[in-house]
């Protein structure tokens, strides 16, 4: 197993306030890492900084020669503008190619057999001329996991991926992670819903405010901090 | 026919058709990228900021051209900035920047000449006012926007569908909001000339909207837009030149017509049963 991405001693600013504080952790080939903690304790300025979009203010992030710039797959929250955006299915899943190119953008035909074998993968070739703001919220969620399994060489990092739908569809996106986690993709999950993830992944980043927690997910479960997270009546379960 | 020859034996007339015609093929397609992203408004404010530079020019007797586009880029990146910062809802940023750009315009006329020819071909365009200068530059932006679009196509669908998503993929985002800014700013610039302040937003808005009526595809809705565009800006000229109309208000009346023939395919193929949802494996 080799390592994709080592971060030493990082911390992000957000309008010039701290947000994230001298983060040290790694990330592993083949690893199921779920980010969880509160609203506002700085898992999207994470986010941002481990796709590059964010320098961090100080400490280093380290990438892997596998993990070239700008392929990490990234399925962002959908935005409310989305919706009702005219594009098919297969215009969609292809724009994830597009880190391969320049400013001159003509796919080429790897590109589209790239996005054939992964709309092939999470059963969308039915709906590759359907156009985006005709589909189920799950199918939606589904065409942008396409999009970022061709982008990615490897890594796949998935913000909030469940929001806003239902428990039956959540369940069946959850489990197709676990199946593209056990075909040898390593996924970094940012999530609220911590019993989905704990079930689901090895590794738990838990952040608070000015502190955080990193380690195996078993250990995680043993610690104090999980039954902090959870309401009272709910520990037990955990 | 006699019709036609006696349009195109009129030198004006002809540089309308042909500036005018390649400046709504510009608005079309920008207006595709710039409707999809929340940022249809963009138009009807540059074209305000447009109106008061044009007339602080002619109060300064300076060539119009030679100020309002740059005033009107500067707007552009001002508001871009505005609406990226939050600080300011962008929707807000641009009713203020354009009331504000119509006051110094109309307060600017009045103070210089108190001509309300100026005042009434600025606010509603003539089909007088395309001069040779205008159509070159007319030429040399629709090369450029078409140029654009034809190679950097891909990526021009990737920052407007989801730009956090083609950040992520190198695409500079930024650099693209500007270019489509600066575009959109000589557009609006040289298509007021012919369609008035009050109504060349109408060219960046119209074709876009009736053509997602039709099309579910990026690459539809992009095609049918543009024809669409070139198609109400030509017919809608010559109607007005054959009923002795002005030319901006009747090119709008054309767009509204198709817009609401577009919306009438949409609904009775709405009415047929639906294509069958293939279910969830």
């Amino acid at each position: 197993m080799s390592r994709l991405l080592t971060l030493e001693n990082v911390s992000f600013a957000y309008d010039r306030r701290r947000v994230v504080r001298d983060l040290s952790f790694s990330i592993d080939e083949g690893d199921y890492l779920a980010i969880i903690g509160e609203n506002g304790s700085g898992k999207t300025t994470l986010l941002r900084g481990l796709l590059g979009l964010k320098e961090p203010v100080s400490g280093t992030i380290t990438r892997s020669e596998a993990l070239k710039a700008y392929r990490i797959g990234y399925l962002p929250q959908q935005i409310p503008e989305q919706r009702d955006f005219p594009a098919t299915v297969r215009e969609i899943v292809l724009s994830g190619r597009l880190n391969r190119h320049g400013f001159v953008s003509f796919y080429t035909k790897e590109d589209r057999r790239e996005a054939d074998r992964a709309m092939e993968r999470l059963a969308l070739e039915p709906l590759q001329k359907r156009s985006f703001r005709e589909l189920s919220g799950g199918q939606r969620q589904r065409v942008l996991l396409a999009r970022a399994m061709v982008a990615s060489s490897g890594l796949l990092l998935l913000d909030e991926p469940v929001a806003g739908l239902d428990p039956i569809v959540s369940h069946d996106f959850y489990r197709l992670i676990r199946e593209l986690n056990e075909d040898g993709v390593t996924i970094v999950m940012v999530s609220h819903d911590i019993h989905c993830v704990t079930k689901n992944s090895d590794h738990v980043l838990h952040l608070g405010y000015g502190h955080y927690y990193f380690g195996t997910t078993e250990a995680y479960m043993e610690s104090e901090l999980v039954a902090s997270y959870l309401p009272g009546e709910e520990r037990g379960h955990a | 026919m006699s019709f036609f020859l006696d349009f195109f034996s009129y030198g004006f007339l002809l540089r309308a058709l042909l500036g005018g015609a390649l400046v709504a093929l510009c608005a079309s397609l920008l207006g595709t990228s710039l409707v999809l992203t929340r940022y249809a408004m963009i138009g009807d404010g540059l074209s305000h900021v447009a109106f008061g530079a044009l007339a602080l020019a002619m109060a300064l007797s300076a060539a119009p051209l030679a100020v309002a586009i740059p005033v009107v880029m500067a707007a552009a990146f001002l508001l871009l900035r505005l609406s990226d910062s939050s600080r300011i809802r962008g929707d807000a940023a641009i009713a203020m920047l354009s009331s504000a750009s119509m006051a110094v315009g109309v307060i600017v006329i009045s103070l210089s000449s108190g001509m309300n020819t100026d005042l009434h071909s600025f606010m509603f365009g003539s089909i007088l006012s395309m001069s040779r200068g205008d159509l070159i530059l007319a030429v040399i932006l629709s090369l450029a926007v078409t140029l654009l679009f034809t190679l950097s196509y891909n990526n021009l669908f990737a920052v407007t569908f989801d730009e956090n998503f083609a950040r992520a993929s190198g695409v500079r985002a930024g650099l693209w909001n500007a270019l489509l800014a600066v575009l959109a700013s000589v557009t609006v610039v040289l298509g007021m000339r012919i369609m008035g302040a009050i109504l060349i937003s109408s060219l960046i808005i119209f074709p876009p909207l009736s053509a997602m009526r039709l099309s579910g595809s990026f690459k539809g809705v992009t095609l049918i837009s543009a024809a669409a565009s070139l198609v109400c800006f030509v017919s809608g000229l010559f109607l007005s030149y054959a009923l002795d109309l002005p030319s901006g208000p009747v090119i709008v009346m054309v767009n509204v017509l198709c817009f609401s023939l577009f919306s009438l395919v949409r609904f009775i193929r709405s009415r047929r049963p639906a294509p069958d949802l293939t279910p969830d494996p």
